[in-house]
């Protein structure tokens, strides 16, 4: 029982280190902000939270102790992370920033000059 | 919903001081009872029995969980890939979500699943704007999966 815990352990801290090495590798090899975003906002994110479980799990064993507070991280996380993925892909989008040049559908850009034409009309 | 849950920790409480004893045990015990009493008088509720709003949510969360894993799981697999053959695009997503919280949790959902991100919603709530890793294959998959989500928020808030 306490091997099998043990290795749980090992496994979720082994997991979320390499979920945001890879993550971290996706920030600098893809090609433009949005698709960066991708890989920070989610691998980043489960990570994190695998991490914070791994260490719940050890003090909760070894000495017995529950840390709620490791639990309210994973959720604060959990909840916030997407939102501020969302709103900094947003701000890039409104400041200009361009898609990549193998992007192949922009709705939101058609949608804009949409609501632009109608302000101008009004 | 609340109003139930209030009545539910009420009659807990008349339970307590029916036994005259007041601890955790006989609160969980008068919980259980007007639980049961609560089912048994739920057509005299405006809203449905409580318990299935909650089975309802703790469905959702599951499904939550179960995308992040996913996500994840497609996000390696795109940036171990040698090649970036992927084709990113923004494409709309009309919602028939009305209340300000169920688009919320339905856009932290789709920035939760597997290639998608919310990038901006219209000014009458009515279409999200979704930014997806590699549009041309999973559109129709996509919006499958939202088909499901958006039933599951439906689900909890009926």
């Amino acid at each position: 029982m306490n091997v099998l815990v043990n290795f749980l352990i090992g496994f979720f801290i082994l997991c979320g280190a390499l979920l945001c090495l890879i993550a971290s590798f996706g920030v600098i090899r893809l090609p433009d902000v949005y698709t960066r975003n991708h890989a920070a906002s989610k691998a980043a994110t489960l990570g994190v939270m695998l991490i914070l479980l791994g260490t719940f799990l050890y003090f909760f064993t070894l000495e017995g102790h529950v840390n709620s507070r490791l639990i309210l991280g994973i959720a604060f996380l959990f909840m916030t992370s997407p939102i501020s993925g969302h709103l900094i892909n947003r701000a890039a989008y409104n400041s200009g920033v361009k898609l990549w040049d193998q992007s192949i559908r922009d709705d939101l850009r058609e949608y804009n000059k949409k609501m632009l034409n109608k302000s101008s009309v009004d | 919903m609340a109003f139930q849950i209030l009545l539910n920790i009420v009659l807990a409480y008349l339970w307590m001081f029916i036994k005259v004893s007041f601890d955790p045990v006989s609160f969980v015990k008068g919980y259980l009872f007007g639980l049961v009493v609560i089912f048994v008088l739920r057509r005299f509720f405006r809203s449905r029995f409580y318990l299935f709003r909650i089975w309802s949510f703790i469905k959702l969360t599951l499904i939550f969980l179960k995308e992040l894993l996913l996500s994840n799981i497609a996000i390696v697999k795109i940036v171990l890939k040698p090649k970036l053959t992927m084709h990113p695009g923004i494409f709309a997503l009309q919602t028939n979500l009305t209340k300000d919280w169920q688009i919320t949790l339905l856009s932290s959902l789709i920035t939760l699943t597997p290639g998608t991100l919310v990038i901006d919603i219209s000014e009458d709530n009515r279409t999200l704007f979704v930014h997806a890793m590699d549009i041309g294959e999973v559109q129709d998959e996509i919006s499958g999966i939202k088909n499901t989500f958006e039933k599951a928020i439906l689900e909890v808030s009926r």
